[in-house]
């Protein structure tokens, strides 16, 4: 398959400007700049660009929510606040195609009527964000940011924000929040951040990864795009796969490709020889699949959503057949609890009180009422919230309870 | 102790509040340039920061405890921080972690006698392909193991 968002893999110092032009970006800027900015997003939307960040929203269609008539300005926000357990592939962008990224943003911006663009960047990126801060001065520099943009009378202008480690802020909203300086706390919907967001102005937030997706659809048209895809889901999807497998790491992948045939031919293979006893097929918020369940799965929006869980931000995680999934489950649990930002009480609480009995469990110290306990506090909290952060708690714990229930019992037991 | 910002960084901050419509959005961006200079944000510094985004100095704080990152005391030279998350933890990092706290001397949330080394345990670093992996500083360490974490320990010496 033809490389799309990791386009620059194998050349050296691509995140320099002079290597990533010789590798086609910024080629398809002046073609951009000379269409309407409705083509572009109507390109989008034929494309079946779904957002790479976790919902998998039509990227196109987001853009069409955008006011026609409004006097404020338009604000593109990329979200490269990524921290989804097991999900690593914006930063393989950020640090190896950071140009592609701002290729994508400028031609964005342009069928936004954005002149601003912001760069979400999670504080612990310190040098991703040097990275890209140097990539933007490469590309003012060079006249493909800043005023009049190749002689178009386009302007843009993009700065890099950085976050301050705080899961939440990948949400849409915390992001916005936290982008106008305070805590990252999601706000309730709608209205939604196409018609008010940041600055009480329309703003399009966008995943690193959708983004970088772009100048491809601009360059070799839609229907291209679409058939690296599926009907629905157009263009193959960058995987973060990790765990127990021999080759973990970042793979584009034409979407809809066999679960088992990507682990088994692209990731290695499980390590040491041994079997496979559950998938988390896209981030750690995602349903965990047994390895019966994932055997026949093809890596595409529906076929995962048929099989029961998510393709989320294709963060894979491999478990073998030696995993403890009571401690898999508390560790889990552990990070969702620290990461609740205290708004809804039925995540703050929750998300403290099936922390606390994973590890009365795990310990040894847990009680029958317990496993019960477990799906009932994830009952509680599952769409009871502003934002699905909760959800994201009360789908793991329900799929590892359900599933894996035997070892669960053992450790009450004994 | 009074806080003031260097000439340079006076020049940052003005610099960062060009970037946005409204003051206030410039807020995490300088109490990172805050916390760079400083290595820490005291309350004084607080202060300092709320009149110049025009907020008051509670917001700040509220702001700064929101956030993990932003720190209320003075760094060890190095801060260890071990992904304890999901992809790590397939991958040992209870092992990196029981090694660090061995040859430290030091448990989770504390700091060697020197102040040279402290350690803690930090949530997905999205470096889960390189598990398992811990960030001291602003540097990440993957693929870590044993003689891995030895070598650094030396290195930083």
């Amino acid at each position: 398959m033809e490389a799309v968002v990791m386009s620059t893999q194998g050349v050296k110092e691509a995140h320099l400007l002079e290597v990533a032009e010789t590798t086609g970006i910024y080629s398809r800027l002046r073609t951009a700049l000379a269409m309407k900015p409705e083509q572009i997003t109507e390109e989008v939307k034929k494309s079946a660009l779904r957002g790479r960040g976790g919902a998998g929203f039509p990227c196109g269609v987001k853009w069409g929510f955008v006011p026609k008539n409004s006097d404020k300005p338009v604000y593109l926000l990329i979200n490269a606040d990524e921290g989804e357990p097991g999900t690593f592939k914006d930063r393989w962008i950020l640090n190896y195609n950071p140009h592609l990224m701002i290729e994508g943003i400028i031609i964005s911006c342009f069928a936004l009527k954005s002149n601003t663009c912001y760069i979400y960047i999670r504080g612990e990126f310190f040098r991703e964000k040097e990275v890209v801060d140097q990539a933007i001065a490469a590309a003012t520099a060079k006249g493909y940011l800043g005023e009049n943009i190749l002689g178009s009378g386009f302007s843009c202008h993009v700065y890099t924000h950085p976050g301050a480690g705080a899961y939440i802020c990948g949400e849409e909203t915390a992001l916005i929040e936290s982008l106008e300086g305070k805590k990252g706390q999601p706000r309730i919907k709608p209205p939604f951040p196409a018609v008010v967001g940041v600055f009480g102005c329309p703003t399009i937030v966008n995943n690193v990864e959708t983004i970088a997706s772009v100048p491809y659809i601009i360059e070799k048209g839609a229907n291209a795009f679409q058939k690296l895809g599926t009907e629905k889901s157009g263009g193959p999807k960058m995987w973060s796969i990790s765990g127990h497998v021999n080759k973990p790491g970042v793979y584009e992948v034409p979407m809809g490709l066999s679960m088992m045939e990507f682990i088994n031919k692209y990731a290695g293979g499980v390590w040491k020889g041994r079997q496979i006893k559950a998938i988390i097929p896209g981030g750690s918020s995602c349903p965990i699949l047994t390895a019966d369940e994932a055997r026949d799965v093809t890596m595409d929006y529906e076929c995962i959503a048929t099989a029961g869980s998510m393709l989320g931000s294709g963060g894979m995680i491999v478990m073998d057949d030696r995993t403890d999934m009571v401690e898999a489950l508390q560790v889990l649990a552990d990070f969702y609890h620290h990461e609740s930002c205290g708004q809804c009480t039925p995540c703050r609480e929750g998300s403290g009180w099936i922390k606390k009995i994973l590890h009365r469990i795990n310990d040894g110290r847990g009680t029958r009422n317990d496993l019960d306990m477990l799906l009932q506090i994830s009952d509680n909290m599952q769409g009871r919230t502003i934002c699905v952060f909760a959800d994201a708690l009360a789908m793991p714990v329900r799929s590892f309870v359900n599933k894996f229930r035997s070892e669960f019992e053992a450790k009450i037991k004994s | 102790m009074a806080f003031t910002l260097t000439a340079e960084n006076k020049k940052k901050v003005e610099e960062l509040l060009k970037r946005y419509p409204v003051k206030k959005a410039a807020l995490l961006p300088i109490l990172w340039v805050v916390q760079d200079q400083e290595g820490y944000i005291s309350k004084e510094a607080m202060q300092v920061v709320a009149a110049i985004v025009e907020v008051t100095p509670a917001h700040v704080y509220e702001v700064v405890t929101f956030y993990t990152m932003y720190r209320q005391t003075p760094p060890p030279k190095y801060h260890i921080q071990v992904c304890r998350n999901i992809s790590c933890w397939l991958r040992g990092s209870n092992d990196i972690l029981a090694h660090l706290k061995k040859r430290l001397g030091i448990e989770m949330g504390q700091s060697t006698k020197d102040g040279k080394f402290s350690l803690s345990t930090v949530e997905c670093l999205a470096a889960c392909g390189t598990a398992p992996s811990m960030q001291i500083n602003k540097d990440y360490y993957e693929n870590l193991s044993i003689e891995r974490i030895d070598q650094i320990l030396e290195e930083l010496k």
